[in-house]
């Protein structure tokens, strides 16, 4: 019976199990052990060799990259939870009425009907030398020339950042506001808390595990990202991403490995470091 | 005997657009009264309350206590302070913060406010659960907590709205008392708002029963339940029998309704046992009578359903209603 019992819990977790050491543990594991091979301009090499982690380790332009993607993952994160959060606040507390809510959280999503290419490149236009921004500003007499910095810059890379990610942002906040008992929010004004320290008092605090989720999909989708910041940048920016797809586009596999296991280990780190902060168990 | 501590309703009215929920009330809560606003639910009574908690906006009319209009203070400016029906305590805070919120609100300093707060929960015997948070406590705990939190404002009036609603009948009996026990410790209105017509009979000082967005009646206990104004209060309270006897309309409480040898005649049409007393419900003609017999006289000549049975009661315990 208790034998049964065993097999039978094996069993029902068998699939998951399944799936995860195929599509997670197995490539994980394939990537880390590649990171310790060597390779030459035109053979990948299976022998154990800290090559890769050494050169890695040892060049200052590793350092200066990782510095970069920091740099466009705080900025961002700033920028998308200052928007995210106030987008959430206006959508759970200000409007009334269910239907326009659902509405409103509906068209926020529009833009993720297109792919996010498409939603990149149409920046492009917009802010080119000759793009529109820079027309309308020289005709409103504002700017006598183009403004350089708009288009091809970290200007324009954290633009499609914040366009692109702020979504996810706003959604896990709006489920955490939308659970926030609205009697609290009574009690509070009882108290004597003006707007600002309800907000600042009880709202934020008890949103804390929303923007911890937010949070880490923003920081881990721009960690990771390449496209964006070689389009938007005109490839003239660089972060760990577009590291690794140098390497691997000279078929330099080991070492494009080697980043992308320094690069996990580092967004795992932040998140250990995040989720101590916060508890987000009862999100999930 | 009036004073400055008297809260009163003039023309009280809520509107929401086309319906009305409170029409009109005029009512004085005298200083220190526990009040039971009673009624079903939809009756306007929580409306009521929340109108004077400053939660609601009031269409028409005014609210008065230590002589201004607090109809359209804030909440916390009115001298009054709420204790919600889910208690509403902040679950990130612990048990102390929590009811020395309105201080930090007001700017106090870490060494008052906790002073003050710890103070109030040992008024409540929750001195010592201080450090926790909402999560860890019982229904009942978290009650008091929600009490010490509203009493720290030190209120003028108390508005509670059905604070008893979320506790099982046994605790309910054990917290309502301390309720009691509080408010005349402390001196000051209580205004709690229940459809439990047994609680509302246990605490107040004054029942105000009200139905369709007006009051029906208001008084003692003792005078509501003894002398229903209209058929709505003689139902609602219970126990009483609503008649029609020589062209008027009675009430008649059910415990005055007497099994005697001559009498009216009626067949049993059901038998309750009820510990102390049997209810028995007879057909009198077109009218269903309720009956609450002694036990002991019940059972010394037991009835079944389909006997008949000749029901009688004094003529001075017949009730004109009004309405």
């Amino acid at each position: 019976m208790l034998k049964n019992r065993h097999v039978t819990g094996w069993l029902q977790a068998a699939p998951l199990s399944l799936i995860l050491a195929g599509f997670l543990i197995l490539p994980i594991a394939t990537i880390v052990t590649v990171s310790f091979w060597q390779a030459t301009e035109f053979s990948i090499i299976p022998a154990f060799s800290m090559e890769n982690y050494a050169f890695l380790f040892g060049s200052d332009v590793t350092y200066r990259v990782f510095l970069a993607t920091f740099k466009y993952a705080a900025i961002t994160w700033a920028l998308t939870l200052l928007i995210g959060f106030t987008v959430a606040y206006y959508l759970a507390f200000h409007i009334r009425s269910q239907t326009v809510q659902i509405a409103l959280f509906l068209l926020c999503t529009i833009p993720f009907w297109t792919s996010n290419i498409i939603r990149m490149i149409s920046w492009i236009p917009f802010l080119g030398r000759n793009g529109i921004a820079n027309s309308t500003l020289i005709d409103l007499g504002l700017i006598d020339a183009p403004l350089e910095w708009l288009l091809y810059s970290d200007f324009s890379v954290i633009l499609a950042f914040v366009h692109l990610y702020t979504l996810f942002m706003v959604v896990p906040i709006f489920n955490t506001m939308m659970r926030i008992d609205r009697s609290l929010i009574e009690a509070a004004y009882d108290n004597g808390a003006s707007g600002w320290q309800t907000l600042m008092h009880v709202i934020v605090p008890l949103t804390k595990p929303g923007i911890m989720i937010g949070t880490i999909f923003v920081l881990t989708l721009i960690m990771g990202d390449f496209i964006t910041v070689r389009f938007m940048s005109g490839s003239q920016k660089a972060n760990v991403g577009r590291l690794i797809s140098n390497d691997i586009s000279l078929l330099q596999y080991p070492s494009a490995a080697a980043t992308a296991v320094v690069l996990l280990c580092t967004v795992l780190i932040v998140i250990g470091i995040l989720l101590r902060f916060v508890d987000i168990r009862k999100e999930l | 005997m009036r004073t400055e501590d008297d809260l009163e309703l003039v023309h009280l009215t809520k509107r929401y657009g086309d319906t009305v929920a409170v029409r009109d009330i005029n009512h004085v809560f005298n200083k220190g009264t526990y009040v039971c606003l009673l009624g079903p639910s939809g009756c306007g009574k929580s409306t009521t309350l929340r109108m004077i908690a400053g939660h609601e906006d009031v269409s028409d009319g005014s609210i008065l206590l230590q002589g201004q209009d607090i109809a359209h203070l804030p909440p916390a400016k009115r001298g009054t302070a709420m204790m919600f029906q889910s208690y509403a305590l902040f679950p990130h805070l612990s048990v102390r913060d929590n009811v020395a919120f309105s201080l930090r609100m007001k700017g106090e300093d870490r060494a008052t406010r906790h002073r003050a707060a710890d103070e109030m929960l040992e008024l409540v015997d929750m001195g010592h659960l201080a450090a926790r948070l909402p999560a860890q406590l019982s229904g009942g705990q978290q009650q008091r907590v929600a009490l010490a939190r509203a009493l720290v404002t030190k209120p003028r009036v108390l508005l509670l709205d059905e604070p008893l609603s979320a506790l099982d009948p046994f605790l309910r009996i054990r917290v309502r008392a301390e309720l009691k026990r509080l408010q005349r410790e402390l001196g000051i209105t209580f205004i709690h708002v229940t459809h439990g017509q047994d609680e509302a009979l246990a605490l107040a000082d004054e029942i105000v029963v009200m139905n369709n967005a007006v009051i029906e009646q208001a008084g003692h206990p003792r005078d509501v339940f003894a002398a229903p104004r209209t058929e709505f209060v003689a139902r609602f309270m219970g126990g009483h029998n609503v008649l029609s006897w020589n062209g008027g309309r009675y009430a008649l409480r059910a415990d005055d309704v007497l099994l005697a040898p001559q009498g009216q005649p009626a067949v049993v049409r059901t038998v309750e046992y009820q510990g102390h007393h049997v209810a028995m419900t007879a057909a009198m003609g077109e009218q269903e009578i309720l009956a609450y017999v002694p036990e002991a006289a019940f059972f010394a000549d037991p009835k079944s359903p389909g006997d008949a049975v000749s029901l009688a009661w004094e003529e001075g315990r017949l009730h004109r209603l009004e309405a």
